[in-house]
């Protein structure tokens, strides 16, 4: 049998831990793991400490894996044994009390230590710093027999010690070098207003204040500060800041710079067999605090140490939010700007608003909320995104409660929110159940919420808010970049990485892509349906239809009902019919005893309640084309009765909209695909919420793109404006093609157009001519591609194997 | 219990399943990308939705419905969900396969 590889981590910490979770994870038989951690305590969740401090939560529950946990997973825990020097030439480390544990890859996670102000008379007793659970229980400890409290330094960590103690009744007042609090995160005015607030729960301020000396005998009775004067207090509690722990890393010649320097892959510079996580962390010039970039390390470490691939840890933006009940701070990024820079801002003193947004290029490069900061994820989002804001800079500061956002307004607040309040209306699961399995579970990703509790698992349309509670819960955003995320749990490529790879590699079949790009296991219905549409959209000659990665409906031809039953819906060009149509329609319902015939939404008729048995025979009677009303492809094209009836009329809507539809009938799309035309700027036809909407104006046609009218309303943006039903017909086509090689699968157009910009889309399909005639070339070539109606097929394919009947066995049939 | 024959195996799609109705049961067959064929209840402990119309993945059915995941193998659902379907024993003998009721 093959030894193992010995994998020794120096931290009992998060960003360790999370390393250590992230390897087990991709494969938990690769390495015997041993792990040194310096406190008694086991792994627990220190962003909650304040927490702890603040008396919302014991110790108990901010544990995130107890011994057991180490047990399960074989690891040897030593804990309270501070490892004391690393022997890079013989692969050990030595802890202090002697023992020893040989290693093929180290992990140095050793964390931070705060920063003590080289003051005279810090040595007293009662000077405290905050950074584990022994600073929380000493600070406990001096409430219960003293009333006056020190905090050096207005930061983040000072700011929750400070509050923490005032919530143990201690008198509080924060001393500050800097003229504003927080001056890491937060500009002069919402460093006031937070100042402000935080007198208001009883927190005492002295700013511009350079503390001189610690006075008292043996304990610390007062403070002198360089001006001369002093303030009494009992205990102080040292918070400037943390310098990552690097001594150890030193005595080892690795090299350090303010810490320990590693390359893309989370190695030490020095020795590839070492690799650092964590706070004590140099890359790229910069240290980290924050739990988000330290969690994205581990995954890279995780990654590359167990040989799984290339993936590189390229820096990370953070963002930070104050946990401070009752005070909502949110800051990203560069929330200064300078000449090159300009500023979106609003202020509301009185009502305690303050929201500043720094653009630069067009781009979000930083923000900073004060007192509402339920639009924190979405401007880091948009900010990570590298979203162009050109066009939104007027509703930039008041988004998600604005028109476009219907489906969430009023949602947004989650402080405000009841824990009762659903928060997934598809899954019923509430805010309290959410914070729970956070909490529990130590859950710090979208993705996390969706595997434990279900939020967000279905139509999407919660995520953001999900974002949020896991952000009010864990003080800074975890939202990652769709872009940078994984297709699914499959992979680690994301859809474009996928789409590449297809691309180069010319993979012409679901299992070939799952092969080559090692899949893990056979997939699942996320990814399994988009390599489907992935190949046949970039191979569309060289591929044929994988019926087993489709989902029910688009296997079927036919929507499944909520009883198992099918509804059918027959296409009904422009939404125009025929008596003859109707007739047979009504035929056909009454001799199958359709218990349901319903005018849907796109101008058609559902016949909903069909067995599955049935449906190849109501095929057939209806003598109709498939409405593809069940697929991620052209739906309909809705119209108004236009210019050949209406007397306001003056365009031809009817005639172009059935054009659209014959021309775009069974065009596959990576998410459904509905269009309108008008035939006068009333808008009968609702272009404005439609993908692709056409309204006709006097002498040409208005063109919109990425409108929804579903989850979240999107208004439809100007395209162009041509002059007549040919260059709709054109434009038409290059965009639906741009949008079908371009989109992620299950990404509806208003999505992608937010994600790409308007103005990309614009430049390939009316700005130049010869992107937007390659683009009508190509959808015509795959337009080729496409076989007969898929009712006709299958009623072909039923007459010569039955395969939608259910087998009947009679059960008295025995073989003995 | 008896075995009864089923149909041939080449009437259930590939990595595909298919419904069977069995006295008053109503069971779903499944050819996985193994070769083997296995049978569960045709009913998702969730909301009743038709097994033998969801996708395959290993041995794991995905619900049509809901997309619940079933283990075909133990018939239980797996986490987060919570619930299980009664499993069948299956054989095939030249091409046919027979389920044991």
């Amino acid at each position: 049998m093959e030894t193992k590889k010995k994998l020794v981590m120096i931290g009992n910490g998060m960003a360790g831990m999370k390393a250590i979770e992230e390897i087990i994870d991709i494969n938990p038989d690769l390495f015997d793991i041993t792990v040194f951690g310096a406190e008694r305590h086991p792994n627990y969740n220190r962003v909650l400490l304040s927490s702890v401090l603040a008396g919302e939560m014991t110790v108990e529950d901010i544990i995130l894996n107890d011994e057991e946990w180490y047990r399960k997973n074989n690891i040897t825990l030593h804990l309270g044994k501070p490892v004391v020097e690393i022997q890079r030439g013989y692969r050990k480390v030595v802890a202090a009390d002697g023992t020893t544990a040989a290693y093929d890859c180290l992990v140095i996670a050793t964390g931070s230590k705060p920063f003590i102000l080289p003051l005279p008379g810090v040595d007293k007793e009662g000077v405290i710093t905050f950074r584990d659970i022994y600073d929380c229980e000493r600070m406990m400890e001096a409430s219960a027999s003293y009333r006056k409290a020190a905090v050096i330094g207005g930061g983040l960590l000072g700011l929750e010690a400070a509050k923490g103690l005032v919530n143990l009744g201690m008198e509080v007042t924060v001393i500050h070098d800097r003229k504003t609090l927080m001056n890491m995160q937060l500009d002069e005015v919402a460093g006031e207003m937070l100042r402000e607030s935080l007198e208001e729960q009883g927190m005492r301020f002295r700013t511009s204040t350079l503390t001189k000396r610690i006075l008292g005998d043996d304990r610390v009775r007062g403070l002198e500060f360089e001006d001369g004067s002093r303030l009494e207090c009992d205990i102080v509690v040292m918070a400037v800041g943390i310098r990552p722990n690097k001594d150890l890393a030193e005595g080892a010649r690795l090299f350090c710079n303010r810490g320990i320097v590693v390359n893309d892959y989370m190695q030490s510079i020095t020795d590839p067999s070492v690799y650092a996580v964590g706070e004590c962390v140099e890359h790229r010039g910069k240290t980290y605090g924050l739990v988000a970039p330290l969690f994205e390390q581990a995954r890279i470490l995780a990654y590359h140490i167990t040989g799984q691939g290339l993936k590189t840890y390229t820096g990370s933006v953070v963002s930070t939010k104050l946990k401070v009940s009752g005070v909502d701070v949110f800051s990203a990024g560069d929330f200064e700007g300078n000449g090159s820079s300009d500023t979106v801002m609003y202020l509301d003193r009185k009502g305690g608003i303050y929201k500043k947004i720094v653009i630069k290029d067009e781009r979000i490069i930083g923000a900073v909320l004060f007192g509402d900061t339920a639009d924190g994820t979405r401007l880091f989002q948009m900010m990570q995104d590298g979203t162009d804001v050109s066009e939104q800079r007027s509703t930039l500061l008041f988004g998600n409660t604005m028109l476009g956002d219907a489906g969430h307004s009023g949602l947004a607040q989650v402080s405000m929110m009841s824990p009762d309040t659903i928060v997934c209306g598809c899954n019923g699961v509430t805010k309290k159940m959410i914070e729970d399995a956070v909490v529990k579970h130590g859950l710090t990703t979208r993705k996390e919420v969706t595997g434990c509790t279900k939020a967000a698992g279905s139509c999407g349309g919660c995520g953001p808010l999900v974002d949020q509670i896991l952000v009010s819960i864990l003080g800074s955003s975890f939202a990652r970049s769709a872009n940078a995320m994984p297709l699914c749990d499959c992979t680690e490529l994301t859809h474009d990485e996928v789409k590449e790879e297809i691309r180069r590699r010319r993979l012409l079949t679901v299992g070939g892509a799952m092969r080559a790009l090692e899949w893990k296991g056979e997939g699942c219905d996320t990814c399994r349906p988009a390599l489907n549409y992935y190949v046949q959209s970039i191979w569309p000659k060289e591929t044929s239809d994988d019926p087993a990665s489709r989902l029910v409906n688009e296997r079927m031809h036919a929507n499944i009902q909520k009883d198992g039953t099918f509804s059918v819906v027959p296409r009904m060009y422009g939404g125009l019919t025929t008596p003859e149509e109707l007739m047979r329609i009504a035929r056909v319902a009454s001799e199958y005893n359709v218990p349901a015939v319903k005018l849907t939404g796109g101008q058609r008729i559902d016949l909903l309640g069909i067995k599955k048995e049935d449906l190849t025979a109501v095929w057939r009677a209806l003598g109709m084309e498939s409405g593809y009303a069940y697929a991620k492809a052209l739906r309909t094209v809705k119209t108004c009765v236009g210019s050949r009836w209406c007397r306001f009329g003056t365009q031809d809507s009817m005639g172009l909209g059935i054009n659209l539809e014959k021309m775009l009938e069974r065009v596959w799309a990576p998410a459904k695909l509905k269009l309108s035309v008008s035939g006068c700027p009333r808008n009968c036809a609702e272009a404005s919420i439609k993908d692709l909407g056409i309204v006709g104006v006097d002498g040409g046609w208005e063109i919109y793109c990425g409108g929804n009218g579903g989850v979240r309303v999107r208004v439809a943006e100007l395209l162009c404006t041509v002059r007549d039903a040919d260059e709709v017909m054109e434009i038409a086509k290059a965009y639906v093609q741009l949008y079908r090689e371009d989109a992620h699968y299950g990404e509806r157009t208003s999505v992608w157009i937010e994600r790409v910009g308007l103005d990309r889309v614009k430049r390939a399909v009316v700005d130049d001519p010869q992107s937007r005639g390659a683009l009508a070339a190509r959808l015509d070539e795959y337009i080729e591609t496409l076989g007969e109606d898929p009712w006709k097929a299958r009623i072909r394919e039923e007459e010569e194997r039955p395969g939608m009947k259910p087998i009947k066995i009679d059960a008295r049939a025995v073989n003995e | 219990m008896k075995w009864l024959k089923v149909c041939r195996k080449d009437e259930i799609p590939e990595r595909g399943g298919r419904a069977v109705l069995a006295g008053g049961s109503r069971i779903a067959v499944f050819r996985l990308s193994d070769g083997r064929v296995v049978a569960v209840e045709d009913r998702c402990p969730h909301k009743e939705g038709p097994l033998s119309d969801g996708l395959l993945t290993g041995a794991t059915v995905i619900c049509p419905m809901h997309h619940w995941k079933i283990d075909l193998e133990s018939g239980n659902a797996l986490p987060p969900d919570c619930g299980c379907v009664k499993t069948y024993e299956t054989k095939v003998d030249d091409g046919i396969v027979w389920l044991r009721l």
